[in-house]
Formats: C-alpha cells, structure tokens, sequence
C-alpha cells in the first residue's frame, strides 16, 4: 500500500499476519489513541492462513474470499498498513526499525509477529521445479494451478499441512498421492497416536499411500530442471509430477537476533509476551513463551517449564489481543489462553485442545473403527486436553471444560470415569453453563 | 446480488449488497461492519460471528447441530433467533434480510 510513512509510530507491528493485524486492530478496541504502524512483505493485503492447505487449495473462492479485512478498515481504524514491505534491521538502542525500502522508522514500542516459514529439506540442494511448499498465499496459487495437472503427487512430511494437502490431492483432483514420512506415525508432535491412527485409515480410504518410518534421500531429477521423483533411504524410487514438502515451519527470529534479543526456536518471551527488551514484544508462531503454569488451570505444564511455540490461528488472535492490552493499559498480565487447533483432512475433521505433550495416560471415547473418537491425554489422573476426530461435540465439551474452573468438572473427568458406562462428556459440559450449576458428581 | 441489513445496538445500521454464495459474515468483514468479527474465518470452530436473524423469521432453526452446539459460545446470550452468521450463504431468497449483531463477540 501506498502512502508516505511518518518517520516515528507511537506503536511498530511488524508482520502483517493473523497475529499482527489483530494487535492493531484490538489495540484500538483497548481505546489506545496514539500512531500504528504495521508492516508486512507479503504482497496482498492481510489474509487468513488457514484456508490455504483447506478450502481455498480445492479451488473455491478467491484471495478476496479469505482477505481478513475490507477495504477501509485499516483507514477508519487509523491504522497504517504497508504490505510487501519487510523490516531489515532493528537498532533497539535508537529505537528504531529499518525497512526493506531503506526508509527507518521510529517506534515507542515494537511487536514482534513475523511468523514462521516453510522449512526446506537440506537435501534439495538446489531448486527444483516441481518441488513446493505452502505457508503464503502466493505459495498457495501456485499450488491450486499446479496440481490439477499432477498426476503422481509425493508429499514429504506427515504433518497436519502435508496431510491436508494429500486430501485435497486425491479427492479434489483425483491424483495418485503418496506420503513420506521419516517418523514411524503421522502428525507425531501435535496429535496423539490414536486420533493419528484415524488420519491413516481416513487417508487410506481416500487412496493415498503413506508410508512412515521413511526418509528420503534423494529428490530426483531427470532432466536437471524439474523434479521427477524422490528415492527414499531403502533405495525405492518413487516417480512423481508433483512434489509438496511439508516439513514443518522455521520462525522467523533473525530480525530479533541480529538485534541481540534471546532466540531459541523462536523470539524468547516472558510470560506476559514481553522479551529481554521492554519496550519489545513477540506474539504468534515467532515467539517461544514458558509453558510452565500453561493454560490457566493450575496444573504443572505438560514437559516441564519448557517454553511453547504454538502454530495455531488461536494462538495467534489470542496473543495479539494479550499483548494489545497490555500495550493500551499497561497491564502486566501472564498470557494464559485455552490452546486449540484444527485441520480437515478430506471428510476428516481433526481438533485438539490443551497441551496434551508430556501425558502419561489416555482414555478413549467412542469407536475409533466408526471413524468419530475422542481421546483424552491425563498426566497424573488430571485432564491435559486431548483430540477429536469427527467428534465436534467432545471438541467443544472438552473447550467448556478446560476453560472452566478445575474444581468444578475435575473429578468427574478421570481415566477411569470415561471408561464408565453411560460417561457423558458433553452433559458435563453444559451442567457448566449456568454459573450456580452443581458440581458434577463423579460417575 | 442480495441486500443485507445489518442493525447495531447503538442504533445504527449497515446495508450492504452481497454476492450470492457469500456468507453474511464475510460480507460483513469485506464492507466494515462493524459488530461482526469471524475470528476463526467461517471454520465453525468459534462464535464470534453470531447474529439475531430478525427477517426472515424461521432462519434461526435452520442451524445444523454443529452451528447450534457453537452458539453455546456466544459472548451475548442466545436467542430462538440466533445464528452463526457464517454459516448463511446469501442467496436470491433471503434479499432483505436483516440481521442484528450482538452487543459483544468476545
């Protein structure tokens, strides 16, 4: 967007994203009056990530379908937006951050929401064509454009963005898909084993072939130019139009480290989002916050006091309104939101809530076989959260519970209690809708 | 095309021509309206698009178990009337319809 810069901000957002665009936005809902900057270099004018890998990969809809905000809202708001326009450099001593453009810009106080990019397999050397990844939108047309004329298309990574991109592969375009994944079961670091079991067996039905506890070696190329297919690390050729890397997302931390601030797979916060520098903060998939006392339950955090770098749309809404708050009033609050997140694979829809890393037991609900099961993740008998896979209502019975005060719902909910008969979780649920409800009885 | 009426609780209102197969929610995002936020892009994985369907009557039944089941998280109470407003596509039936926002989405 056009429009000369002022050369000081009272606030700096850099990253146009979910994350950064919800900072400015809340910001003026706290009632903060003073001047917003918010940079971003991607091109297009802010957008929602999610649908990508989803609706917008199956060809419906078009970039203005998923576009976050109208014209105008940016003007009424009295927020400047500059798209394609990145930050290169931060002098947090002078208090100021310099633009792709050379421009440098003052700021009072700086966020952080630069976001993460698509990790590149080490392996490739050298660009393919025929090799893609998905994290922007423009990653995103090309894709659309590409695969209705992929015949064969080898997806590396089993992860949620691989596997939404398998589905969309066989049943929107009928390709023939397989799926590479080095570790011996899909979705390993965001999913419990059962709810990835169902992602398999849903794909499978689908036609695609996954094949896990499977390297690749090599990406092949016949002619030097285009990619042709992969050769796993058993020596197997797998020919192939099309290949997607999925593995995984790098936060963007550089801006922060050249400028001195701590990174550790990603931009490192306290818990109220802030970093080593106080008038600095970092919110979304580029910050790296303590889970210790995360989320707002009570209970010791799922591995320890490790720090959390949810990649999520929750995660990143949530923290551009923590940390707008905290910008507009001062309040020096711990950032404590429910965790969740969700995917569809196909007919498939997989949701999780809480972090269920670190538990040491699960309870299934329902028949996995029947394709819709819930499974819930306990560490020392204590709910941790747990999965849904086309089982949205246990989804937002587990959502009512863990936002709800423990004392109320926790000795109803136990490994032992959903292995009962006639347990209901979603009865639970609503007998905490009204505030005077009683606590619910243990089953 | 289709028109739409969005009423607030201040008083004032927002009409706004829509594409058929647009749902009310993006619309409203799309033209500035205030009142409607969509946090979660139309993905019926939250409730902060909910709206008082006014006219036509009857639309608020219409909801499918998995849009009624998410009202319950509607930051302003529900209503007989009450709908994700993400989950209706605008069509050549429902030109005129109003549709008032809550006080409140968060």
């Amino acid at each position: 967007m056009a429009g000369t810069l002022r050369a000081q901000y009272d606030i700096v957002i850099v990253g146009a994203g979910k994350a950064g665009v919800q900072t400015a936005s809340s910001l003026r809902d706290e009632g903060f009056a003073g001047e917003i900057l918010l940079v971003g270099d991607e091109a297009s004018a802010p957008y929602d990530r999610p649908p990508l890998s989803k609706s917008f990969l199956t060809g419906q809809g078009s970039l203005d379908d998923i576009t976050l905000h109208g014209e105008g809202f940016y003007e009424s708001r009295r927020i400047a937006l500059r798209t394609g326009t990145g930050a290169v450099g931060l002098d947090r001593g002078a208090g100021n951050l310099v633009l792709g453009d050379g421009q440098a810009i003052g700021y009072g106080r700086l966020v952080l929401a630069t976001g993460a990019r698509a990790r590149l397999l080490p392996l490739f050397g050298r660009e393919f064509g025929r090799v893609v990844s998905l994290r922007t939108a423009a990653d995103a047309i090309v894709l659309r454009k590409t695969l209705p004329a992929s015949g064969r298309v080898v997806v590396i990574g089993g992860g949620f963005i691989g596997l939404e991109v398998a589905a969309v592969a066989a049943r929107t375009y009928g390709s023939e898909v397989v799926v590479v994944e080095a570790l011996p079961r899909l979705m390993s670091r965001s999913a419990l084993p059962a709810s990835a079991s169902g992602a398999l067996r849903n794909l499978e039905s689908l036609g695609v072939r996954v094949l896990t506890g499977t390297a690749i070696a090599a990406v092949h190329s016949g002619d030097h130019r285009d990619a042709d297919g992969v050769t796993t690390a058993d020596g197997d050729f797998i020919p192939a139009d099309l290949i997607v890397s999925g593995v995984g997302a790098i936060p963007n931390t550089e801006l922060a480290e050249d400028a001195g601030l701590p990174v550790a797979n990603g931009v490192l916060v306290d818990e109220t989002l802030r970093t080593a520098d106080p008038r600095v903060w970092a919110i979304g998939d580029c910050a790296a916050f303590p889970g210790a006392g995360f989320p707002s339950a009570g209970f010791p955090s799922a591995g320890g006091a490790g720090r959390v770098r949810p990649e999520s749309l929750q995660n990143a809404t949530d923290q551009g309104r923590h940390v707008a708050r905290a910008l507009a009033t001062g309040a020096a609050e711990p950032y404590r939101a429910l965790p969740w997140f969700w995917s569809d694979q196909g007919d498939l829809r997989f949701q999780s809530v809480g972090l269920t890393a670190g538990h040491d037991r699960t309870a299934v609900l329902g028949d996995p076989a029947s394709g819709s099961f819930s499974v819930l993740a306990f560490r020392e008998g204590r709910l941790l959260g747990g999965d849904s896979v086309n089982a949205a209502s246990d989804h937002r019975a587990l959502r009512r519970l863990l936002a709800a005060e423990r004392g109320r719902w926790e000795a109803a909910v136990t490994p032992e209690a959903c292995a009962a008969p006639g347990f209901a979780l979603g009865d639970l649920a609503r007998g905490l809708a009204e505030p005077r409800a009683a606590v619910p009885r243990s089953v | 095309m289709a028109w739409v009426t969005y009423q607030h609780s201040d008083g004032t209102s927002d009409k706004v021509d829509v594409p058929v197969g647009t749902s009310v929610m993006r619309a409203a995002l799309a033209n500035n309206v205030p009142g409607i936020v969509g946090e979660c892009g139309g993905e019926l994985m939250c409730a902060t698009c909910h709206v008082y369907v006014l006219t036509p009557r009857g639309l608020g039944p219409g909801r499918s178990e998995d849009e009624d089941e998410m009202l319950d998280f509607a930051a302003c109470p529900r209503r007989p009337e009450s709908r994700l407003s993400c989950q209706i596509r605008m069509s050549d039936q429902f030109d005129g319809l109003i549709v008032e926002t809550p006080e409140a989405q968060n």
